[in-house]
């Protein structure tokens, strides 16, 4: 964990209330893909987490989507204005427990960690398959992330606007070669993945919080291995531990 | 060089600030951000006589200037806190700490108490009946000057280490009930604890917080925290411990012309994991500044003249 000033490079929306900010500074908190940064915004008082898509040594990106008070003044701010982050937060993913053949499912909001975890697995020589499901085709964005590191992605929206008609699970039913897989989304959706899955799987929550980095017990949650802080422990739990 | 040490009943601190409870864990999570070592010591979180899992969520919601929690005394139970949390403090604290302690009765606040005041690292039992989170609890002992008195005289006469007595501003008159804890025994206060407080998610028309109510800190209070310390000063001859929307070197120092004798830090932590780290560097500076040369000579020092 660690605090630092970082300058924005570049902040556009790149589908319909979602926005790609690129931010530069020291990034090397980071040690998994699915950790999140803890940004302190102006005027308010609680830092926003919000997931990190992927990084280098100098350079972060962010994709967020405006949501409510805090990322609306995020996508106000412009190219040169510097923010005050806690990176390194949360336990993330774990690429070495992932199979040769990862489905790595993002639904809406929840896809930005799935690229930074596609490059990773890419790296280590695996496999993964993307999975994404949005409501419509102007809520699509980071398939071609996914394609210019030849991740396989199959899209569903809730509209059949683009891709198969239907939610995530939709595709999932169709497929079967695969070893365990990787979600972050809405927890309608992870619940929904982790009963049409049957193989194991690592899965990213969300809970409002307040410190970000486990002192404040603000978003603990019950799992079959005891009480775990969402914020530090999680975000990412197993399937087997999770109670719905 | 100034002098920023103090003294809290025989306890001497190398200077007045202290994490609250409930905002900085059993302090090894800080220790990953700076050593808290430099802190006058630490007041651990609220510890019950029995493991609590606290209240569901959302437990944490933003307000202008401060933050609502309705966490509900989430703990490991006096027992592991003990076996557990209190070997690992000790990795990384070798001062004495602050027992923050809560119950739902005198029997359980007594014997909570009696397996903390056994504790070498221990330094002083802050008693907390001031939580405004849990229910048939907390604060209900400390809306009245007759339960409080209660709740001061039963663990007082258990105990060997200075007991403080956490009051809430949830009240009428904080003066009767600082009064009342001061006549049963009580060696020191601690206030503010949080002021009761909501908000309504506008989308889904409902409480944002799970619990529906949720305890306001931050900087917002602190002008709060601040008059209810003067009031409490004036009041009392025991040590005021003052807290509440404490986020400065600066507001450290106002606390202390308001009559406190320490200051604790709370939800800054949780905004600035390093606030309370800041505070003590910028201190001895603030008080050159200012002509102060020994910090403990200014406590209640806006009173008079």
């Amino acid at each position: 964990m660690q605090k630092g000033v970082f300058s924005i490079l570049s902040n556009r929306e790149i589908a319909r209330d979602m926005f790609e900010m690129r931010l530069r500074g020291d990034t090397s908190a980071l040690s998994r893909p699915g950790q999140f940064v803890n940004i302190r915004l102006e005027g308010l008082y609680l830092r926003r987490p919000i997931s990190v898509a992927d990084w280098t040594a100098e350079e972060l990106l962010l994709l967020y989507k405006v949501v409510g008070a805090g990322t609306r003044k995020m996508a106000a701010m412009r190219q040169g204005e510097t923010l005050d982050l806690l990176t390194g937060l949360g336990n993330g993913f774990d690429p070495e427990k992932c199979g040769e053949r990862t489905l790595l499912i993002g639904g809406g909001a929840g896809v930005p960690p799935m690229i930074g975890l596609a490059r990773k697995l890419k790296e280590m020589g695996k496999r993964p398959v993307a999975v994404l499901g949005f409501n419509a085709k102007e809520d699509v964005y980071g398939v071609e992330r996914f394609r210019e590191m030849e991740v396989p992605v199959h899209v569903a929206t809730t509209d059949g606007s683009v891709g198969t008609r239907g939610l995530v699970t939709q595709v999932l039913k169709g497929l079967s070669d695969y070893d365990d897989f990787c979600a972050c989304g809405p927890e309608k959706m992870l619940r929904a993945v982790a009963e049409t899955c049957p193989t194991t799987g690592q899965m990213s929550f969300e809970e409002r919080m307040g410190c970000g980095f486990g002192a404040c017990m603000g978003c603990t949650c019950k799992t079959k291995y005891g009480n775990k802080r969402i914020c530090k422990d999680g975000p990412v739990l197993w399937k087997e531990e999770v109670v719905w | 060089m100034v002098d920023t040490r103090v003294t809290l009943s025989g306890m001497e601190l190398d200077n007045p600030v202290i994490p609250a409870s409930g905002t900085f864990g059993y302090g090894y999570i800080f220790s990953e951000w700076y050593d808290i070592n430099c802190l006058g010591s630490f007041s651990f979180k609220g510890t019950t006589l029995h493991p609590r899992f606290g209240n569901p969520t959302p437990r944490i919601a933003e307000t202008p200037g401060g933050m609502l929690n309705a966490v509900g005394l989430e703990n490991p139970g006096v027992e592991r806190v003990i076996s557990e949390e209190l070997p690992r403090i000790q990795e990384v604290f070798s001062k004495k700490v602050i027992a923050n302690i809560s119950g739902f009765s005198l029997e359980e606040y007594v014997a909570c108490a009696q397996a903390l005041d056994a504790q070498e690292q221990v330094g002083i039992l802050e008693i907390n009946i001031s939580c405004p989170n849990v229910h048939g609890g907390g604060m209900s002992f400390g809306t009245s000057p007759e339960m409080a008195a209660r709740v001061t005289r039963a663990v007082r006469d258990a105990v060997k280490k200075p007991v403080y007595i956490k009051l809430s501003p949830n009240v009428t008159d904080i003066v009767a009930i600082a009064r009342a804890c001061e006549e049963a025994g009580a060696d020191g206060l601690s206030l503010i604890n949080t002021l009761l407080g909501m908000r309504i998610d506008l989308r889904t028309r409902r409480p944002i917080l799970a619990n529906r109510t949720g305890g306001l800190s931050g900087g917002a209070i602190f002008p709060v925290a601040l008059r209810m310390v003067w009031d409490v000063y004036e009041a009392v001859k025991i040590p005021v411990i003052g807290m509440g929307g404490v986020q400065s070197a600066r507001d450290v120092l106002e606390m202390m012309l308001a009559g406190a004798t320490a200051v604790q830090v709370g939800a800054a932590n949780l905004v600035n994991p390093l606030a309370c780290k800041e505070i003590v560097d910028e201190l001895p500076g603030e008080m050159e500044k200012l002509g102060i040369q020994e910090l403990k000579q200014i406590i209640g020092g806006a009173h008079h003249g």
